[in-house]
C-alpha cells in the first residue's frame, strides 16, 4: 500500500532573479496510512507552503509528490480539484464555512461536488455532524455558531468526505482553550478510528497530540522525531543535574 | 443536482444584495419592457393604417389614364380616353375571370343646396358595382340600380359627411338636393368610413353615371375605372387581365400605355414595408438599453464575485472545478436578467393599454420571446467574464482573499 503522501526532493521558489526566495528547499518526506504528524515551525519556515503543496493547492516548483499513489506534478487545474475533493479533507484556522449555508449544506457541499445523491450526502452529513457533537445544530449558519462549533463543522465536512489525508492548518489558532480542547478531542478520536492526520501547528499543545513531530526551518526539515522522544527528551533536560 | 445547488447559491446570493439585485434588474427590466413596448407601438400603428387602408378594398385596381409622352418623346400619337365601352369589356368574365366587378367613374366637383345649407363636395357618377367594389355600405335608404342607370334617374347616395352637412340631425331621405343647378332625391346615406390620411371617404356624393352626364359633365371621356379582382390573392392576376385586355382595345403596349393601373394592394405591401423599417428601428433603439442593462449585469457580477472570492477559494480547495464555479456565477446573472425581463413584460404588458394618437399598441408575441432570449443571452454574454474570472481564481490566493 502506497504512503498517504511521499514528498521526494520538493522545492518551492517564489519571485525570479535576485528576488528569488526558498520557501521550501529539498524536502523529502513520507506520511504513512494511520498516522497522526504535526509540522511544526516559525512563521517563515516554509511550513504554509508545505501545507499547500501537500493540500494539492499549490504546485512545487520541483520534485515529486505523490498523495495517496497519485503524482500530482502531472494534473491540471480541474483534476487537482478533484484530487484535493477525493483525497483531501481541509481544517483551516480561519473555518471557512460558506456564508449563508446552514452546517448541514456545507458539510454536504463536497460530497455534491464528488457527484454523491442527495439521501446519502444527507445522511453521511447527519452522521458526521453528530459525531461532532452538532447533531442539533444541523440548520445552523455559520455566523449563528460559535468559533468552536463552526470549526467542529469544518471537522465534520472533512470526516464526511472520508479522506485519505486530514489536513489540518493551525485549526486551533483562533479558538479559545476549551474548543481548542474539543477541537483536538475529536482530531484524536479521528485518528484512533484510522484516519490519517496532517496538523500544521506552532503551538506545542497541538503538537503534543501527535505521534510525530516534523520541524521546520528556512524550508528545511530541521527535525522529525517521534512525540514520546520530545516528552523524553525534554524530561532528560529537565532532569539533568 | 449540481445545477440546482448552482441555481440556489445564486440565489442565494440575489437575495442577500436585494437592492443591488434589484437596481441591476432595473437596468434589464427598461431594455425589455422597452423592446417590446416600442415593437408594440410599431405594431400598432401598422395595424392602424392596414386597417383604414383594407376598409378601402385591398382587391381593388383603379385605372387612370396617363398621358404616353409626358416624358417629351412620342411615343403614342394618339392616346385614348377611357370609356364606358371599355368598362364593359372589362367585364366580360370570360376574357377576365379574375375580375370580379367593374364601376366607371365619372367626378366631378359641385356645390349642392338644400334649403338654407350649401356644402361643395364632389359626386361620383358610376355603376351600382361601385358600392361593391368600394366597400361603400349604406347606413339607411337603398342602393340605386342598373335600371336608374338605364333611365339616368336622378338619384344620389350621400356620404356621411355630406349628409351630415346639407342635413343636420334630418332624415335625409327621401328629400331633395340641388347639385350644379339640378335638383336630385337622396335614396340612401352612406356609413362612415373615416380618413385615410388627409383624404377624408365620407366626402362624396354617389350618383347613376348617366344621370351625373345628362346634368353635370357631359359624355366626355371617364375618369377612372374601378376595378375588383375576385380575392385579394388574385389581384395581380386581374391587374394583367386588365392590361390584357385594354392593351388590346387601345392599341397600346408597356411604353406606350395611355392608362395607368393603382393597386391597392402594392400600395398596403409598401406602406407596411416601411412601418416595418420603422418598427425594426425602434426596436433596435430599445435593445441598445437592453445592451446597456447588460452591461449592468456585468459590473454587479464583478463586484459579487470580487466580494465572494473568498468563498470561491474554499469552494475550489473542497474539490468544485471551475465548470462548477462557472455554472454558478453564470446561473446568477441568468436569473437576474430573466427575472428582470419578467419584470419588464409585465411593465410592458401595462404600457399596452395606453393609446396614444388614436394608436392602440399591439404586442408582438415574437417580440416577447425575442426579449427573453436576448435576455437570457445578456445574462450568459455579460454573465460569463465575470463568472470565468471567477473559475480561475487559484484557491490558494482566493483563499488567502479577505
Amino acid at each position: 500500500m502506497p504512503a498517504v503522501v511521499e514528498l521526494v526532493d520538493i522545492t518551492k521558489v517564489y519571485g525570479s532573479g535576485e528576488n528569488t526566495v526558498r520557501a521550501v528547499d529539498g524536502v523529502t518526506l513520507r506520511i504513512e496510512r494511520g498516522e497522526f504528524v504535526a509540522v511544526m515551525g516559525a512563521s517563515g519556515s516554509g511550513k504554509s507552503t508545505l501545507m499547500n503543496i501537500i493540500g494539492a493547492l499549490d504546485a512545487a516548483t520541483s520534485g515529486t509528490y505523490r498523495l495517496d499513489g497519485v503524482d500530482i506534478g502531472e494534473l491540471d487545474d480541474d483534476a487537482l480539484s478533484l484530487v484535493r475533493n477525493r483525497r483531501i479533507g481541509f481544517i483551516f484556522q480561519s473555518f471557512n464555512l460558506i456564508p449563508r449555508m446552514s452546517a448541514l449544506a456545507n458539510v454536504e457541499l463536497p460530497l455534491m461536488y464528488r457527484g454523491v445523491s442527495r439521501s446519502a450526502r444527507r445522511s453521511k452529513a447527519l452522521q458526521a455532524l453528530a459525531s461532532v457533537g452538532l447533531g442539533d445544530r444541523t440548520h445552523h449558519q455559520p455566523n449563528q455558531l460559535s468559533g468552536g462549533q463552526q470549526q467542529r463543522v469544518a471537522v465534520a465536512r472533512a470526516l464526511a468526505m472520508e479522506p485519505a489525508l486530514m489536513l489540518a492548518d493551525e485549526p486551533t489558532g483562533n479558538l479559545d482553550s476549551r474548543s481548542t480542547a474539543d477541537v483536538l478531542d475529536l482530531l484524536q478520536r479521528v485518528h484512533a478510528g484510522g484516519g490519517t492526520i496532517a496538523v500544521i501547528t506552532h503551538e506545542e499543545e497541538v503538537a503534543a497530540r501527535a505521534q510525530r513531530v516534523i520541524t521546520l526551518r528556512d524550508g528545511r526539515i530541521a527535525a522529525d522525531e517521534p512525540t514520546f522522544g520530545r516528552r523524553a527528551g525534554s524530561v532528560d533536560w529537565g532532569a539533568r543535574p | 443536482m449540481i445545477l440546482w445547488e448552482s441555481f440556489r447559491s445564486g440565489w442565494q446570493a440575489i437575495i442577500a444584495n436585494r437592492l443591488r439585485s434589484s437596481l441591476t434588474m432595473l437596468g434589464i427590466m427598461i431594455g425589455v419592457a422597452a423592446v417590446i413596448t416600442l415593437v408594440a407601438f410599431g405594431q400598432g400603428a401598422s395595424n392602424s393604417i392596414s386597417t383604414s387602408i383594407q376598409s378601402l378594398g385591398t382587391n381593388l385596381l383603379t385605372v387612370f389614364p396617363s398621358d404616353p409622352n409626358r416624358d417629351g418623346d412620342i411615343v403614342n400619337p394618339a392616346p385614348r380616353d377611357l370609356t364606358v365601352a371599355d368598362a364593359i369589356a372589362l367585364s366580360d368574365s370570360a376574357r377576365a375571370p379574375d375580375i370580379a366587378g367593374v364601376a366607371p367613374v365619372k367626378t366631378t366637383s359641385v356645390n349642392c343646396t338644400h334649403g338654407e345649407r350649401s356644402y361643395r363636395t364632389s359626386i361620383n357618377g358610376t355603376w351600382p358595382s361601385y358600392y361593391t367594389i368600394n366597400n361603400s355600405v349604406l347606413a339607411q335608404g337603398t342602393y340605386f340600380q342598373n335600371a336608374d342607370v338605364l333611365d339616368a334617374r336622378r338619384v344620389v347616395s350621400l356620404g356621411s359627411t355630406v349628409a351630415e352637412e346639407l342635413f343636420g340631425d334630418q332624415d335625409p331621405i327621401g328629400q331633395q338636393v340641388v347639385c350644379g343647378g339640378v335638383p336630385y332625391t337622396v335614396t340612401g346615406v352612406l356609413e362612415t368610413k373615416g380618413s385615410s390620411g388627409p383624404f377624408n371617404n365620407d366626402d362624396v356624393i354617389l350618383a347613376p353615371l348617366t344621370a351625373v352626364e345628362n346634368s353635370l359633365v357631359g359624355y366626355g371621356p371617364l375618369n377612372t375605372i374601378s376595378v375588383q379582382g375576385v380575392s385579394p390573392e388574385r389581384i395581380n392576376a386581374a391587374q394583367a387581365q386588365v392590361f390584357t385586355i385594354l392593351d388590346e382595345r387601345h392599341g397600346t403596349d408597356e411604353a406606350s400605355r395611355d392608362y395607368d393601373i393603382f393597386n391597392q394592394a402594392n400600395l398596403l405591401d409598401t406602406i407596411n414595408q416601411a412601418l416595418g423599417i420603422f418598427t425594426a428601428l425602434l426596436g433596435a433603439v430599445a435593445a441598445i438599453s437592453l445592451l446597456v442593462g447588460g452591461i449592468g449585469i456585468t459590473n454587479i457580477m464583478l463586484v459579487s464575485v470580487t466580494e465572494r472570492t473568498r468563498e470561491i477559494g474554499i469552494r475550489k480547495a473542497i474539490g468544485a472545478s471551475r465548470r462548477f464555479i462557472l455554472l454558478q456565477f453564470l446561473l446568477e446573472a441568468t436569473v437576474l436578467s430573466l427575472i428582470g425581463a419578467a419584470a419588464g413584460l409585465l411593465l410592458a404588458f401595462g404600457a399596452s393599454f395606453i393609446e396614444i394618437a388614436d394608436i392602440r399598441p399591439s404586442i408582438v408575441p415574437a417580440s416577447v420571446v425575442a426579449a427573453f432570449v436576448i435576455s437570457v443571452a445578456i445574462g450568459l454574454f455579460f454573465g460569463s467574464f465575470p463568472a470565468n474570472r471567477a473559475a480561475s481564481l487559484r484557491p490558494i490566493e482566493a483563499l488567502r482573499h479577505e
